[in-house]
């Protein structure tokens, strides 16, 4: 396979089966180096087949990958000098402390000690985990065991990054934590592609796969994305009580579908500008309260669903 | 192939092996325990059995012969009786083994020069037990009727009177037949056949089940490193109960130990190298910890146990079997080890048992090698 | 003993593990019909909390009626007037659809009469009617999902506890799931959702932010939004991000700053007056700036500022 481009990672036409469902479905697409790429996708999407083929850990059945312009499928051994990979089951041992699964990475990369210690004082001290240093990582809380799990994936000097739902169900200020880290490490010219299935987290990337099925859906920065959906046609109303709301205005002309949520409902219209004081009066009339009826911004969930559902074109 | 990666997997392998007391306890307990257990618990020695006697007659000759029973290691008189009634009983119950009937003209027949019959009764539920009392019994009577014949021969005139056949014997190498000589050289090689697979047997399956495999694998280890990595502290633990089990049997259980030091250890080394492979394999394969620990146990201590010839001896077995057991590494290292211990035999007679357990070791080794993949 | 028979009433609910306050006294009410959340991170005491209010856990103190009953009293009573979906779905994946239903059926002592009219209701509510004998395992995460809703509420219980009901399940499968919860709330059933993804908290009617072992904050989302958010939310957008972010993180008026994607979020005491300021600021040092304008704090904002504050007041930093 060429490496003619200066993509950090390149996936052409990737495919993986497994008895009963193909996981991956003819996958291309390219990293940028020096980005942040986000994978995004349900439980089932190929989000994680995905991300252990181009970690050299699985063969895929067909189509081909390059990783820091190695070809993976070739030499995957060369490819893991350069990489670093953080599965969602974490590679982290319990019994040993915070310290010795350092070294014990460390070692793995042939990172010299005096480097070895420069990096993880700065990674720890990042991370605000200094003083948890000779603490067994079993006792750890979830936040830190994932940042723990960054630090040794970040031990060595990786040119590429590969994470599995790293932030999965860790508490937000952690999270915060996380991803300063990784923005830092772009200043170094990292390159790192991280999977999840939180569409919001999606919007922290620079940009985005959607994938459905094991078939990529869209491709591009997040904000791009949300252009594909008209702007105009999301109208949020907020209210205590959203069923009468959704009850008043169904089948009013121009409304064409409704969200039900907490506090508001969201409502899928043709022209916002147009339908919002003719939705105002309705529900003045049905004596309806609410506190507030106005365009919403369109997410990149409102997307992926107006994409699967047809509604929006996939465009890669 | 880098060494500071192998270290580094051996050094992360120690520390969660003495993080884990469970595995510590195993790893020490285990082979003492079974030593003890095997040790004791297997004695082929016919001592002290249960014996009942009806004197009918209580008359000197009669009491010497009592005697002779009564002084003999391998008869434990319980009790005399004076009735037939209570012999039966004894012997249905239990509580005797052996029931021997004087008659009440014993004397008399052998002053005669007749020939004077001694009933045994021998309770051979227990087959091999059975005719092996009858025929200790037999000694006894054969001595003291030797005896006596060498008595009356010499009354009568004939000083120089000697049984026409005797059998001088010497027993070579286990001189008092004390079957725990024999058999415990065998324990250690069946302890260290179970414990060095069941050792092995756990730290791959470990990795997969905790999912650490995972990103191991996408590091630049190779498996070589990691295989020789993991098994490196347990080559080491393995070593230190060998030497364990080998004092526990010279100083505890007075093992003769005749042989090398050194041939000792060369056999020892090559047949853990073979046992922890096949350990090894076993954990890649089984992919959990409870399979590969189940059938590391059974696929060690089985063949070891029934086809080494530690206890059953190999040339009493069928022509098949005696074949099949040529495949058993067990088996080689079972012969090391006694040669080693009772006949100390110099190492050049025991170059095929060398050449064989070093063959096993390389197959077993390149098997478990190919077995571990990285991948998914 | 029935008259709040679809509410739940927590006092100061309190769960000591030797000497770890699991649950710090919580204190709620939910109304009849009412989708209540019941959010943060793991580890917070969430899970503690559920399982006390269904009463498989005793409390250390304090007390909690689940649909009419004492939880501390008459676990027993509670367990059977509650449906529970957990977040693996505890379906069993070698049982047929039909056959997972049947058995939780009877775990609930389903009456006989009305057996076979629940069953088919279920498989209705899950959109499985064409496919009874489907083998559970073989099914998407989103028909599974809706497969254990179905289990959970054959016996029709007034109060429904969800345990991270939607974690995973792609945003389509999470909006029909959704659509039918309010469906059940519009018939009275009480729905008692606990997660630590925010965005699935905006589902709910009212929230409760829970934060090691406490309640932190109690409203519907757009009160916690307006209500408890420290400052206000400015999106900035400015070149090189890196240099920028260090420069607002220590200019006057600033609470807090990060990185989000191509852009940064700036939490200022006053949008109004930083605006123009920041952007003022951001020039003198040379930066290309683009937009600075007011944005809506999500929850995972509030959250991240009720927590700082909490920590900071409290006994800081977490492990």
């Amino acid at each position: 396979m060429t490496t003619s481009s200066n993509a950090a990672i390149e996936v052409r036409g990737l495919v993986k089966k497994f008895p009963g469902v193909t996981a991956v479905d003819r996958l291309t697409f390219d990293v940028r180096p020096g980005e942040i790429f986000g994978l995004v996708g349900p439980d089932g999407a190929g989000k994680t087949t995905t991300l252990r083929i181009l970690a050299g850990v699985m063969p895929p059945d067909a189509g081909s990958a390059c990783v820091a312009e190695l070809d993976v499928l070739r030499d995957p051994e060369a490819v893991k000098h350069h990489i670093s990979y953080m599965p969602q089951r974490f590679g982290l041992y319990e019994d040993l402390t915070v310290e010795e699964n350092i070294r014990f990475y460390a070692d793995l990369f042939g990172v010299h000690r005096r480097e070895r210690e420069e990096r993880a004082a700065r990674l720890l001290a990042a991370s605000g985990m200094g003083e948890f240093r000779a603490r067994l990582a079993g006792k750890l809380s979830g936040g830190m065991k994932q940042k723990l799990g960054l630090t040794c994936a970040l031990i060595h000097t990786p040119r590429v990054i590969l994470l599995d739902e790293p932030t999965t169900g860790v508490d937000p200020v952690s999270r915060r934590d996380f991803w300063r880290i990784l923005y830092s490490l772009l200043a170094e010219g990292v390159t790192i592609l991280t999977s999840t299935a939180y569409l919001d987290e999606a919007e922290r990337c620079h940009r985005v796969g959607l994938l459905h099925e094991g078939r990529l859906l869209a491709c591009d920065t997040p904000a791009q994305l949300k252009v594909r959906l008209p702007a105009e046609t999301v109208v949020g109303i907020i209210t205590s009580n959203p069923r009468a709301a959704r009850d008043a205005v169904q089948g009013m002309e121009g409304v064409r579908g409704a969200l039900l949520a907490g506090d508001r409902i969201h409502l899928a219209v043709d022209d916002g500008p147009q339908r919002i004081p003719q939705l105002r009066a309705r529900l003045e009339s049905a004596g309806v309260p609410f506190e507030e009826i106005r365009l919403v911004r369109p997410t990149l969930e409102d997307l992926f669903v107006a994409m699967v559902e047809g509604k929006v074109p996939a465009a890669v | 192939m880098s060494l500071h990666r192998l270290l580094a997997v051996a050094r992360k392998e120690v520390i969660q092996i003495l993080r884990d007391p469970r595995s510590l306890a195993i790893v020490i307990l285990m082979p003492v325990i079974q030593m003890f257990l095997f040790g004791y618990g297997i004695n082929l020695d016919l001592k002290h059995t249960p014996t009942y006697i009806f004197d009918r007659e209580g008359s000197p000759q009669s009491r010497e012969l009592v005697s002779r029973f009564r002084s003999s290691a391998y008869f434990n008189v319980a009790r005399q009786v004076d009735n037939y009634a209570d012999l039966i009983t004894a012997l249905d119950a239990g509580r005797c083994k052996l029931a021997i009937v004087i008659p009440p003209d014993f004397s008399v027949q052998l002053r005669n020069g007749g020939a004077a019959t001694v009933q045994a009764l021998v309770d051979a539920t227990n087959d091999n037990t059975g005719s092996l009392v009858l025929g200790y019994t037999e000694s006894i009577v054969a001595g003291y009727s030797g005896e006596v014949r060498l008595e009356w021969l010499r009354r009568q005139g004939q000083l120089r009177a000697a049984p026409p056949v005797s059998v001088a014997t010497r027993t070579w190498y286990n001189e008092d037949l004390e079957s725990q000589a024999f058999i415990i050289p065998g324990i250690v090689a069946i302890v260290m056949a179970v414990v060095g697979a069941f050792l092995t047997s756990l730290t791959v399956a470990r990795e997969w089940e905790r999912g650490s495999m995972e990103q191991l694998i996408s590091t630049p280890v190779s498996s070589l490193e990691v295989m020789l990595g993991k098994l490196l502290p347990y080559f080491v633990i393995g070593f230190f109960d060998t030497a364990v089990c080998t004092g526990m049997a010279i100083l505890w259980f007075g093992v003769p130990f005749r042989g090398s030091l050194l041939t000792l250890f060369a056999g020892s080394a090559m047949f853990l190298t073979v046992v922890m492979s096949q350990g090894f394999f076993i954990s890649v394969v089984a992919k959990s910890q409870l399979a590969a620990s189940q059938v590391a146990l059974i696929s060690t201590f089985l063949p070891a146990f029934l086809l080494s010839g530690f206890l059953f001896s190999i040339e009493q077995m069928p022509q098949v079997i005696q074949a099949f057991t040529h495949i058993i590494p067990a088996r080689y290292y079972v012969t090391l080890m006694k040669a080693v211990f009772l006949k100390g035999t110099p190492v050049s007679y025991l170059y095929t048992e060398l050449a064989a357990l070093a063959a096993f070791a390389a197959v077993l080794v390149l098997i478990a090698t190919r077995a571990f993949q990285k991948q998914l | 003993m029935n008259n709040n028979a679809n509410s739940v009433v927590v006092e100061n609910l309190a769960k000591r593990f030797g000497d770890f306050t699991a649950v710090d006294r919580i204190s709620l009410e939910t109304r009849k019909g009412e989708i209540f959340g019941f959010l943060g991170p793991n580890g917070a005491g969430k899970s503690t909390t559920i399982r006390m209010l269904c009463g498989l856990l005793q409390p250390t103190s304090g007390r909690a009626i689940v649909a009419g009953y004492d939880v501390a009293r008459e676990p027993e009573r509670v367990r059977q007037n509650i449906g529970y979906v957990s977040q693996k779905f505890s379906l069993y994946n070698d049982l047929r659809v039909i056959e997972n239903l049947h058995f939780f059926a009877g775990l609930y002592t389903v009456p006989l009469d009305v057996l076979g009219q629940r069953i088919e209701w279920a498989l209705e509510m899950a959109g499985l009617s064409d496919r009874p004998a489907a083998i559970t395992g073989e099914l998407p995460g989103g028909w599974k999902q809706r497969l254990a809703l179905g289990c959970a509420v054959m016996h029709r219980p007034p109060v429904l506890f969800l345990d991270e009901p939607t974690s995973g399940v792609d945003p389509i499968s999470r909006r029909k799931f959704w659509d039918l919860i309010h469906h059940m709330a519009a018939e009275g059933v009480t729905v008692f959702v606990t997660t630590h993804y925010m965005e699935e908290a905006e589902y709910c009617n009212r929230l409760a932010l829970i934060y090691r072992g406490r309640m932190v904050a109690l409203g519907t989302p757009s009160e916690l939004k307006q209500r408890h958010m420290k400052g206000e939310l400015l999106l900035v957008e400015a070149e090189p991000l890196g240099a920028a972010l260090e420069a607002l993180e220590s200019a006057p008026g600033v609470l807090d700053a990060a990185v989000f994607g191509s852009a940064l979020h700036v939490v200022v005491e006053s949008a109004a007056a930083s605006a123009p300021a920041l952007r003022q600021l951001l020039d003198a040092r040379g930066l290309r700036v683009g937009k600075v304008e007011p944005i809506r704090p999500s929850l995972e904002d509030v959250f991240v500022s009720l927590t700082t504050r909490f920590d900071s007041g409290g006994q800081g930093r977490a492990a």
